[in-house]
């Protein structure tokens, strides 16, 4: 990046008394005036916050306050570099001021939330959590008796349900698009984009309109579907096909893209040595992607694993551990979401353990396609 | 096997004809799987659509003929009384304003996230920076909502009642109780948290495209990097701006559980924001469904039908206006 000083361009530097020697000018370098300029700013626009805020308009609160203070030290900041260094400086900085506090503020939320869940969940975290289930805990047991295995079981089940639908098919449409390249192409592009969009709610009632509630009033498919043996009611299979319509279209994307960074020249030249299309797939341009394809695979999962209004609709939740998908079950977010909605406060420290539990599930996930993502950038070069 | 073939029947060589010959493919067995394959991959895609939309018409036609047009009119939501009256007017106009109070908040945000990741942030940081956005997207739902209501909420109720205190004459700011706790704010704060990794990876993506020469000759012509983004990043990216706000848009219409931790839910439509009361088609929808049945049932599909085809639509059209500012229009090079 190049990066040009605009410091001293169009207004003269503050020590102009002595001529002839030209300060040099080093991008990035920062100086004690700019530092200065800058904790002056925010140390006289909390001062003007503070007046603002709790003297002459008091009760903002303490967000009210820090917002207050961002504008109020800007305000100074863009009125004091004005008088040094003039207008276009002063736009400059601000705007960088700007773009950096952004950044922060959506960082920020992050740090809070994992910093928040970690300390209201530690207090019911026990061994027992992840060992006993919630058959025999009433609603006024302590947070420390009872667990979610049940609940982890579900997850794990319908999570995995949910990988064996969408991963084949997810990657079977990515070499669709970019390897058979037919003529559906673009129209099927279009519908993939669109169903990632759909809201996880809808999925949920799509899958309870056509499998566990089964009316029958769509004539060929109602019946079709009557012949499984998990229709016509609540099961852990019905969560998972919920959940695989979300991760189909994350999976197709991010496999879709991997199999674009696959080079050409591998294609061309398996194709060259009399290899059909259906070896050079299998044989050169997947075994290429495929530490790609599996940072797919877990960026679905990511995605699938938070998701509680599609369960709430198809695997309706239980207390006792029920490990035969085709029945009722509990899992991890919605046994979180029914104990946080409780007014007693042991259920609700185990909500918060459940979320922690969850939120872990995520960052580990999440790590891991970072991991093996960092590794498929290697192997490309 | 892929053979290429002279087609018997066609010409045959001769010095004068510069016919060029047709060509046929004949693919082997094993082609001919893969390929069937992979278009049935495909298709299921088509069809899951498909089955998305008609199951859901199909199951919500029994509310649409019990309410008619009034479905779009009533605000209020008995569909058990005699005779049943339901309506997603507010459920569909609160939707909207939580939405809209997340895209203000979370479009900023975005696009200062975005261009602090391409133009300002070190080059060593900017990896990590993309992934963190990426991790925000990756928290569950139901962790923000939980979040937002025992966290974000109790902080957030001052400055509520602050802006209540001295912005009253902005009718959207006026309250007439207070309570100021599981207001449609609050929920739009939460959600804006939801939306900003979506739009900031759409408008980074848009931004990063930008012509590095324009770029290099603005800060060549004395420009300083707040004044080469405004006059090459921000223009080359306004489609994206644009595209990426419609797709978070898309999602926050769609978010349930956050926004159903968090509101008291009301169904008359007002416009004060920051007092308590509000809702949303999804969460309505998960609020209410373990005890509906029967036309109640069908019209809890129903609103989800609206909802679905809201988002189809905003969807789409952001996906058009993105792919627009990506097929590389405005650059003269």
């Amino acid at each position: 990046m190049t990066v040009v000083d605009v410091r001293d361009h169009d207004a003269p530097t503050v020590a102009t008394g002595a001529p002839a020697v030209v300060e040099r000018i080093r991008p990035r370098a920062l100086r004690p005036l700019d530092v200065g300029l800058f904790a002056g700013s925010v140390v006289a626009g909390g001062a003007l916050a503070w007046l603002v805020f709790f003297r002459l308009t008091p009760m903002g609160g303490g967000l009210g306050f820090v917002l207050g203070w961002w504008v109020a030290s800007l305000f100074v900041y863009r009125t004091v570099v004005h008088r040094h260094l003039g207008r276009q400086a002063a736009t400059d900085r601000v705007m960088a001021v700007v773009v950096g506090s952004a950044a922060v503020g959506l960082f920020v939320p992050l740090v809070l939330i994992l910093f928040f869940v970690l300390q209201k969940g530690i207090t019911a975290l026990n061994w027992g959590f992840f060992t006993e289930t919630l058959e025999f805990t009433g609603p006024l047991s302590p947070a420390d008796e009872g667990g979610a295995l049940h609940a982890i079981v579900g997850t794990l089940q319908q999570v995995g349900i949910a990988v064996v639908c969408s991963v084949p098919l997810g990657i079977m449409t990515a070499v669709y698009l970019n390897e058979v390249r037919g003529r559906l192409r673009r129209p099927l592009r279009a519908v993939v984009e669109a169903m990632s969009g759909v809201p996880s709610i809808v999925a949920g009632l799509f899958v309870y309109a056509m499998i566990v509630a089964n009316s029958g009033s769509i004539p060929v498919i109602g019946t079709v579907v009557s012949w499984l043996p998990f229709s016509g009611r609540f099961s852990g299979v019905a969560a998972g096909l919920a959940l695989s319509v979300l991760m189909l279209p994350t999976v197709t994307r991010t496999a879709e893209e991997m199999l674009r960074l696959v080079p050409g020249g591998l294609r061309e030249a398996s194709l060259a040595l009399g290899a059909p299309e259906w070896r050079t797939a299998l044989r050169v341009v997947l075994p290429t992607a495929r530490i790609g394809l599996v940072t797919a695979v877990i960026l679905g999962v990511a995605r699938a694993i938070g998701e509680t209004a599609p369960l709430l609709l198809t695997a309706f939740g239980s207390a006792s551990l029920e490990t035969n998908p085709l029945e009722e079950q509990s899992s991890l977010p919605l046994f979180v979401y029914q104990q946080i909605r409780s007014p007693e406060q042991a259920q609700i420290d185990r909500a918060w353990t459940g979320a922690l539990v969850l939120i872990l599930m995520v960052l580990i996930l999440f790590s891991l396609a970072r991991f093996f993502g960092a590794r498929s950038k290697v192997a490309r070069r | 096997m892929t053979v290429v073939e002279l087609d018997p029947s066609g010409p045959s060589w001769s010095a004068s004809s510069d016919v060029p010959r047709p060509i046929t493919v004949r693919r082997g067995f094993g082609d001919r799987v893969f390929r069937g394959l992979a278009v049935a991959a495909g298709a299921t895609t088509f069809v899951v659509m498909g089955l998305i939309g008609l199951f859901l018409a199909v199951e919500s036609w029994e509310a649409l003929q019990v309410a008619g047009a009034g479905f779009f009119t009533d605000s209020a939501w008995l569909p058990t009384d005699d005779p049943p009256v339901f309506g997603i007017a507010a459920l569909l106009y609160w939707t909207v304003v939580i939405a809209v109070i997340a895209l203000v908040l979370a479009v900023p945000v975005a696009i200062g996230t975005a261009l602090f990741i391409n133009e300002y942030s070190p080059r060593w940081l900017r990896g990590s920076l993309t992934g963190l956005v990426d991790l925000l997207a990756a928290v569950p739902s139901l962790v923000y909502g939980m979040w937002g209501f025992y966290f974000l909420q109790p902080r957030l109720i001052g400055l509520s009642s602050w802006m209540a205190d001295h912005l009253a004459f902005v009718p959207v700011f006026e309250v007439r109780t207070d309570k100021f706790a599981s207001s449609a704010f609050v929920a739009g704060v939460v959600v804006s948290l939801m939306v900003v990794p979506i739009v900031t990876s759409v408008v980074r993506e848009v931004f990063s495209q930008a012509p590095q020469g324009e770029k290099e000759a603005a800060l060549a012509l004395g420009g300083s990097r707040w004044g080469m983004i405004r006059t090459v990043v921000v223009p080359f990216g306004r489609g994206g701006i644009v595209g990426g706000s419609m797709l978070g848009l898309g999602r926050a219409l769609g978010e349930t559980i956050a926004v159903a931790l968090i509101i008291s839910p009301v169904f008359e439509i007002s416009p004060r924001i920051l007092e308590q009361g509000a809702n949303s088609i999804a969460a309505h929808i998960a609020l209410r469904f373990g005890e509906a049945s029967g036309v109640a049932l069908s019209a809890l599909v129903a609103a989800g039908l609206a909802l679905f085809v809201v988002t189809l639509v905003v969807n789409s059209l952001s996906t058009i206006i993105v792919a627009r500012s990506r097929s590389g229009q405005g650059i003269e090079l």
